[in-house]
C-alpha cells in the first residue's frame, strides 16, 4: 500500500495543521458541517478534531440515508413484509433500525416475514426471477451514489416485463437537505446551528458533480469543499474553507480532483432522471417535512411502484421522545448530549437511528470519540 | 452500504456484467453505469454497481485507508455474502 503513506504521512498533517493554526483568525470561531459519514468516521478515526485549533469545530451533519429515513417510512416496509406478504429485499444496514414499538425488520423476520438482505438491486431481481409466484419488493434507500441503481433495477424489470418485483422508493437529495438546514422555520424549535461552511460529499459529487452545489453556495452565501475521505484530504478541505471564510468568498472548490468533476457521471444521471421525478415534499427524520428533496418512480414505471401497487395505511409513528436524533442530525446537539447515548442506546441495543448504522454520528461517537468529549479534563490531566 | 469500494476488473461478461476482485473476493457486479471499461481497470464498487473508474493509486490510497480503518473486512463480508 504504497500509496497510502503520502496521505497519511505525519509531517504533511503537521504542515496542514500548522497552516490552518497560522490562518485561522483567533477573533473568530469556524464552524463547519461535513455532510458525509465517510467524513464523520475519518473525523473520528484519525483524530482530526485534536490536529485543529479552538475556535474550529466540526458539526456532524445529516449524511446517512439510514438515519434520515423517517419511522414511518419503515413502518411501511414492515407493513408490505408481514399485511402484504411480499418478499421484503433490503440493504443490511435497514435490518436492525428500530421502527414505531421498536419493531424492526429484523424483528418481522424473525416473526415469519420474508425479509432478505440484499447487497445490490441485481440481487433484487434475481429473486423477483427466481420466485414468479411472490411479490418481490425493494426497498430502496440512499442518497445519489444508490440511486443509479435502482434506476438501473427499474429499467432492467421494465425490459424483462418482471410482473412481481417493485421499488419501495426513498431515494432522497443531497443539495435540497443542505438548503433546508439552513433555512427551515424548524431551527427556532430545535436551536440555531452555527455553520460557516460545508465538506462536500465525495461519492454523492461522484455522480451529481461539483456543480449542483454552486447555486446553493451562490444563493445561501457558504462556502463549499468537496472534500475526499483521507484524514488529510479532510485536513486540506478545512484549510480551503478557512481561507474562503477569510477571504469572504463563497464558492464552489473541490479538494477530491482525483475522483469528482464539475459534470459527475452523466449516464447515471440520465438513467435517473429517465425513471425518477422530483417529490413536491419528503419526510426526514430530524429535518422534517423538506420540499424537493427526494424522488419518485415516474408514471411510465408505475407497475414497479410498490407505493402504486400496495395500498399502505397511513399510521401516526412515533419516535422515542428522549432520543436526540433529530437535533443531532441537524448538527444542534451531539451525541453525548443525549441521555440515552451509552446508557440504554448502544449499537448493540440501538435506540435511535444515528446508533444504528455505522455511518451515523452516534455510532462514531461510541466508536472513537466519546471519551473525548466526556472526560477532557482528566485526558488533559493525563497529557 | 454508504461505502464505496475500489476493485479491479477481471473478467468482461455479456449485459453490462464484469467480475471484479475485491482482495481475495471475486463478484459479479454492473457496469450499467460507466463506459469503456477495460481488463485490467479499477472502478469504484457502490452495491454491486461501478460508479466510475478510478487509477490504481487513487484504488490504492482508498484500500489502504478503509484496511486500516477496519471498515473493509465488514464491507468484503456483505460483499460476498
Amino acid at each position: 500500500m504504497k500509496y497510502v503513506d503520502e496521505y497519511r504521512d505525519r509531517d504533511l498533517a503537521r504542515t496542514v495543521a500548522a497552516a490552518i493554526a497560522a490562518e485561522a483568525d483567533p477573533d473568530r470561531s469556524y464552524h463547519f458541517m461535513e455532510f458525509c459519514g465517510g467524513h464523520t468516521h475519518a473525523i473520528f478515526r484519525y483524530g482530526v478534531q485534536d490536529l485543529m485549533p479552538e475556535n474550529v469545530h466540526f458539526v456532524h451533519g445529516p449524511g446517512c440515508p439510514v438515519c434520515v429515513l423517517p419511522v414511518a417510512r419503515l413502518d411501511d416496509a414492515v407493513e408490505l413484509a408481514e399485511r402484504y406478504g411480499v418478499i421484503l429485499c433490503t440493504y443490511g444496514d435497514m435490518m436492525r433500525v428500530p421502527g414505531t414499538k421498536q419493531r424492526s425488520l429484523i424483528r418481522a423476520k424473525a416473526d415469519g416475514a420474508d425479509v432478505r438482505m440484499v447487497y445490490s438491486t441485481a440481487d433484487a431481481l434475481r429473486i423477483a426471477r427466481e420466485n414468479p409466484d411472490r411479490q418481490v419488493v425493494f426497498f430502496a434507500i440512499g442518497f445519489e451514489t444508490t440511486t443509479p441503481p435502482t434506476a438501473v433495477a427499474l429499467k432492467t424489470a421494465e425490459a424483462e416485463k418482471l410482473g412481481n418485483f417493485s421499488v419501495f422508493c426513498n431515494h432522497v437529495l443531497t443539495p435540497s437537505a443542505i438548503s433546508h438546514i439552513l433555512e427551515s422555520p424548524e431551527v427556532r424549535d430545535l436551536g440555531i446551528v452555527k455553520i460557516d461552511g460545508f465538506l462536500g460529499p465525495s461519492h454523492v459529487s461522484s455522480v451529481i458533480g461539483s456543480q449542483p452545489y454552486e447555486f446553493f453556495a451562490e444563493e445561501f452565501q457558504k462556502p463549499v469543499v468537496i472534500a475526499g475521505f483521507e484524514p488529510l484530504d479532510v485536513m486540506q478541505s478545512v484549510l480551503m474553507l478557512i481561507r474562503q471564510v477569510n477571504d469572504g468568498r463563497c464558492e464552489v472548490e473541490n479538494e477530491y480532483t482525483r475522483v469528482v468533476t464539475e459534470e459527475g457521471n452523466v449516464k447515471a444521471q440520465t438513467l435517473v432522471s429517465e425513471v425518477f421525478e422530483l417529490r413536491k415534499s419528503f419526510d426526514w427524520r430530524g429535518l422534517g417535512t423538506v420540499p424537493y428533496s427526494a424522488l419518485r418512480i415516474r408514471d411510465r414505471f408505475a407497475k414497479f411502484d410498490a407505493e402504486k401497487q400496495f395500498e399502505l395505511s397511513v399510521k401516526a409513528s412515533r419516535e422515542v421522545k428522549s432520543c436526540e436524533c433529530p437535533s443531532i442530525l441537524r448538527g444542534v446537539k451531539k451525541p453525548t448530549d443525549c441521555k440515552l447515548f451509552g446508557t440504554v442506546c448502544t449499537p448493540q441495543s440501538p435506540v435511535g437511528s444515528c446508533m444504528v448504522s455505522s455511518e451515523g454520528a452516534c455510532a462514531a461517537y461510541w466508536t472513537y470519540g466519546r471519551f473525548r468529549d466526556q472526560q477532557p479534563s482528566k485526558l488533559e490531566a493525563a497529557e | 452500504m454508504c461505502l464505496a469500494i475500489p476493485a479491479r476488473v477481471v473478467e468482461l461478461l455479456d449485459n453490462d456484467v464484469a467480475v471484479v476482485a475485491f482482495d481475495t473476493v471475486r463478484k459479479r457486479i454492473s457496469l450499467a453505469l460507466v463506459e469503456d471499461v477495460a481488463i485490467g481497470d479499477f472502478v469504484l464498487v457502490h452495491v454491486g454497481y461501478a460508479l466510475h473508474k478510478v487509477s490504481v493509486e487513487e484504488a490504492e490510497r482508498t484500500l489502504g485507508m478503509m484496511a486500516e480503518a477496519g471498515v473493509l473486512r465488514e464491507e468484503l463480508e456483505e460483499i460476498s455474502a
